[in-house]
């Protein structure tokens, strides 16, 4: 009987944050469905009353099904019958039950059988998800596939496959890695080639670590121009399952996220159509689906740093030492007070890098029904700024979170902790993925620098600096101003060497000051409106000057020789 | 043969009786409904998860759930809505209060013989009255066969229903021809989840009275233009003798209630000698609790 979206009022305070009526007003354009559709909303309110009645449909499921499934799920995991994917007894039921609940295509268009629900209340679905069961997020945000098709594909296209996730809950995969393409995806090797007779692509070559990859829909990156070798070669292709054209040779045994199957692929001319243009598969349209996988990264983050945190909470208050509970000694609080710190910056982060994402792609998709006005196409340009610089700090931030969250909630458990007997020591490995996949941390880093380097967060924690917060806090927003200027002196002190070997050797530090900072404003924007938020802000903030402090203090004592020393202590001649 | 079956879905608005607080019951040893909050009667939604799974199954199949009870049990007839049902029928009339099973089945079977079903599926029982009588007394006053303890609705031929009955040691498999009444288990698959679509299609369905106390009624067009109106009878709607019905139709008079805290110290520990289990052996023969 619980209930993963009415047991959190967060949730609350981003569906009620004074931007939600921009983005209703841009989602829902004068809400002209209600003449033709008998599920779409006539107002503001009436809109945000959807959206809350649906959430906590989805809200029970997590916390009636998805959670308690998630042991089972764990020990059984999916496995591969005949070549292909049988999903574990519990990851199955999961599905039928948001399915049966008419869940699936919670943000695509009313036409295509879908919600039309704003990009803010998937992520909030992606979070409660997650929380309930991490492995399983990645079957259910792999939506952000269909959001893709929806973006790029023609209408031909999206009449074939849209409707199928909506109305049948069709899955979706992006097939993106291969053996000798990870991080470089440039190197992408699977051959599309158009068969002249069969009137249709063909694809041939295999995929790896492909999440999901035996789903109904699959977008699959291929090299459609022979004799190219680079990111100009690749196209974007959907391919449909129900051509049987692609084994699965084999599922990886993971460390964690168990139920969600993990797949080795093996094309043999398998059918598939063309998304958008060809020759944009990479450059374009796989930009577009990572930069959405990153936010549902930050959702997954911060909905098991959610059930991490509670975990550790109810360890914390039931569990008596030396005749009282531990959580009453400080070394305890003191990690209870941080973890509740961060997962609230995660959450304050995700929304807010949401609602940018959010207001700039509503803005494109109303640019292909007509002209943007001059303000509007403003508009758009500068959330998409601030969403390309927000996502790889969201994706950074929130996964690293998790990780230190799950520790702390093991290490709050004690030896416990480390038995199977507890859902921490699962949350624990499954948290371990959150900074490797979709971009690792280093690589969020590398996607981040230049918003250093050009000034977008120094823009922006201007922006901050000059809003109006209320008395509580201004102690808070002191603070703030002096790790600003700490973070500009920092800046100003590496990028006056000139030398990109040492800026990128300082990359993470100063990404993360500036972390230290967006999040630390976007709490204090909380703390105004309630004491719980106001303490959060306190312990992150207290915590980030001294983590930025620490940074600056590397910063400053260092010299571009440290690159040799570093490279010198694991060269070739020493173990 | 037209497969489509006319179900009527007989479900209550109860307390919540699962979580008691403190503040449960009342000094007199009366529920006290308001520290409780009111949900959908658990067995009666095993019963309608049965007819929806009819309604997928069977084209053509409609379900109307029929509730009895104050103007705020028009909820139980959304819930219905939002789960597949075509509509229902909330029965409320002051003179229906102060009902005991007999009054109430009366009342039901009353607006039963109006809407003419082929089917009715009830719950097992209430949790707040816990009598299992309410379905059996339907069928008796319809003169209709009735299957309880129902698990499982396994096929329709297009005359008789098969119903797999779950009993105390074991399955029972039976048939039975319409028009008939069927009172399900919690035992039976769980309802499903209500619908995305259906829930924000209907979320403004009101009853006339609901509609008249609303401050303010921003909805109002809209409900008329999507046919959103709860259907609402009082007992000049069923032709009902007000003489069997409520206070007056109520034989039930409750002499005296207790409260009874089960004690775990009514338990007995044994050892695992072979002494103490003879004599707990010879004890359940004597209470004829076994053989």
């Amino acid at each position: 009987m619980a209930n993963f979206f009415n047991d959190n009022t967060d949730f609350q305070y981003h569906l009620n944050h004074p931007m939600m009526k921009k983005i209703v007003e841009l989602r829902e354009r004068a809400f002209r469905d209600a003449a033709t559709c008998d599920y779409a909303p006539v107002n503001h309110q009436d809109a945000i009353d959807s959206y809350n009645q649906v959430l906590s449909v989805l809200g029970e499921i997590c916390g009636d099904v998805i959670a308690p499934n998630a042991e089972s799920v764990d020990h059984e995991g999916p496995t591969v019958v005949n070549d292909h994917v049988v999903y574990a007894r519990g990851t199955q039921e999961n599905h039928d039950a948001l399915k049966q609940a008419g869940l699936y295509g919670i943000s695509l268009p009313r036409r295509y059988g879908g919600l039309n629900f704003p990009l803010v209340c998937f992520v909030m679905s992606n979070e409660m998800v997650a929380r309930g069961d991490v492995g399983f997020e990645n079957i259910w945000g792999l939506q952000d596939c269909a959001e893709t098709l929806n973006e790029f594909a023609s209408d031909e296209i999206k009449q074939e496959f849209l409707p199928r996730v909506c109305n049948e809950g069709a899955t979706c995969a992006m097939d993106l890695t291969e053996p000798d393409a990870g991080s470089d995806l440039q190197a992408v090797m699977l051959k599309a080639h158009w068969d002249d007779a069969k009137q249709t692509w063909l694809l041939n070559g295999v995929k790896r670590f492909i999440t999901n990859g035996d789903g109904d829909i699959s977008l699959v990156l291929a090299r459609s121009e022979e004799g190219t070798s680079d990111a100009r070669g690749l196209s974007m292709f959907v391919y449909d399952r129900r051509h049987m054209a692609v084994k699965v040779r084999r599922i990886e045994n993971k460390m964690g996220i168990k139920g969600s199957p993990t797949c080795e692929l093996v094309f043999t001319n398998a059918p598939a159509q063309l998304v958008g243009d060809r020759k944009m598969g990479l450059i374009k349209y796989v930009m577009a689906l990572m930069n959405a996988a990153r936010l549902g990264i930050g959702a997954q983050s911060t909905g098991l740093s959610e059930a991490a945190y509670r975990e550790g909470l109810k360890y914390a208050r039931e569990r008596f030492q030396f005749g009282k509970a531990i959580i009453e000694f400080p070394a305890v609080y003191e990690l209870l007070a941080n973890m509740k710190s961060r997962l609230h910056a995660s959450r304050a982060m995700l929304y807010e890098t949401t609602r940018f994402v959010e207001i700039y792609k509503t803005y494109e998709t109303i640019a292909k029904e007509r002209k943007l006005e001059p303000e509007e196409r403003n508009e758009m340009k500068f959330y998409a700024r601030l969403a390309d610089a927000f996502t790889p700090m969201l994706k950074l931030f929130s996964s690293e979170y998790c990780n230190s969250v799950a520790y702390d909630s093991l290490q709050i458990h004690g030896g416990s902790g480390y038995m199977k007997d507890y859902a921490v020591e699962r949350l624990y490995r499954d948290a371990r993925i959150t900074n490797i996949y979709e971009g690792t941390s280093q690589l969020q880093v590398v996607a981040a620098i230049r918003h250093v380097t050009t000034g977008t967060y120094l823009t922006q924690i201007m922006a901050y600096e000059g809003m109006e917060y209320c008395g509580e806090v201004e102690h808070l927003h002191r603070e703030l101003i002096e790790m600003r200027k700490e973070y500009e002196t920092v800046v100003a002190a590496v990028v006056e060497k000139a030398d990109n070997d040492y800026i990128d050797f300082h990359a993470r530090r100063m990404v993360e000051m500036a972390g230290h900072i967006v999040l630390g404003y976007l709490l204090v924007t909380q703390a105004c409106e309630e004491d719980e938020y106001r303490r959060s802000a306190e312990v992150y903030i207290k915590d980030g000057r001294a983590e930025n402090r620490k940074r600056a203090e590397y910063i400053h004592s260092s010299d571009p020789k440290d690159l040799e020393l570093l490279k010198m202590s694991v060269s070739a001649t020493t173990v | 043969m037209r497969k489509a079956l006319k179900i009527v879905v007989l479900a209550k608005q109860v307390p919540d009786t699962r979580n008691v607080g403190k503040d449960a019951m009342k000094a007199d040893g009366t529920v006290n409904r308001a520290a409780l909050p009111a949900i959908f009667n658990p067995e009666d939604l095993n019963a309608l998860e049965q007819a929806l799974r009819l309604k997928d199954k069977f084209e053509g199949t409609t379900i109307e759930i029929l509730t009895m009870g104050p103007p705020r049990a028009a909820e139980i007839i959304r819930e219905g809505l939002f789960r597949g049902t075509d509509g229902g029928v909330l029965l409320t009339d002051r003179k229906f209060a102060g009902a005991d099973t007999l009054a109430t089945s009366y009342a039901l079977a009353c607006a039963i013989r109006k809407i003419r079903p082929d089917l009715i599926i009830a719950g097992r029982q209430a949790i707040d009255g816990d009598t299992a009588q309410v379905g059996p007394q339907v069928a008796e006053k319809m003169g209709w066969p009735q299957v309880t303890y129902a698990e499982e609705i396994a096929n329709f031929d297009g005359k008789e229903l098969t119903i797999k009955r779950r009993l105390e040691h074991g399955v029972e498999t039976v048939a039975c021809p319409l028009p008939m009444v069927v009172t399900v288990n919690g035992s039976a698959p769980d309802c499903r989840p209500r619908h995305a679509k259906l829930l924000m299609k209907y979320k403004h369905a009101k009853t006339v009275t609901e509609a008249r106390e609303l401050q303010e009624d921003p909805y109002l067009s809209l409900r008329e233009s999507r046919g959103l109106t709860i259907t609402e009878w009082g007992v000049a709607d069923v032709d009902a003798d007000a003489e069997q019905l409520g206070l007056s139709g109520s034989p039930t008079k409750v002499k005296k209630i207790e409260n009874v805290v089960f004690q775990a110290k009514e338990a007995k520990l044994l050892t695992a000698a072979d002494g103490d289990i003879d004599s707990l052996m010879k004890e359940l023969i004597e209470s004829h609790t076994l053989g």
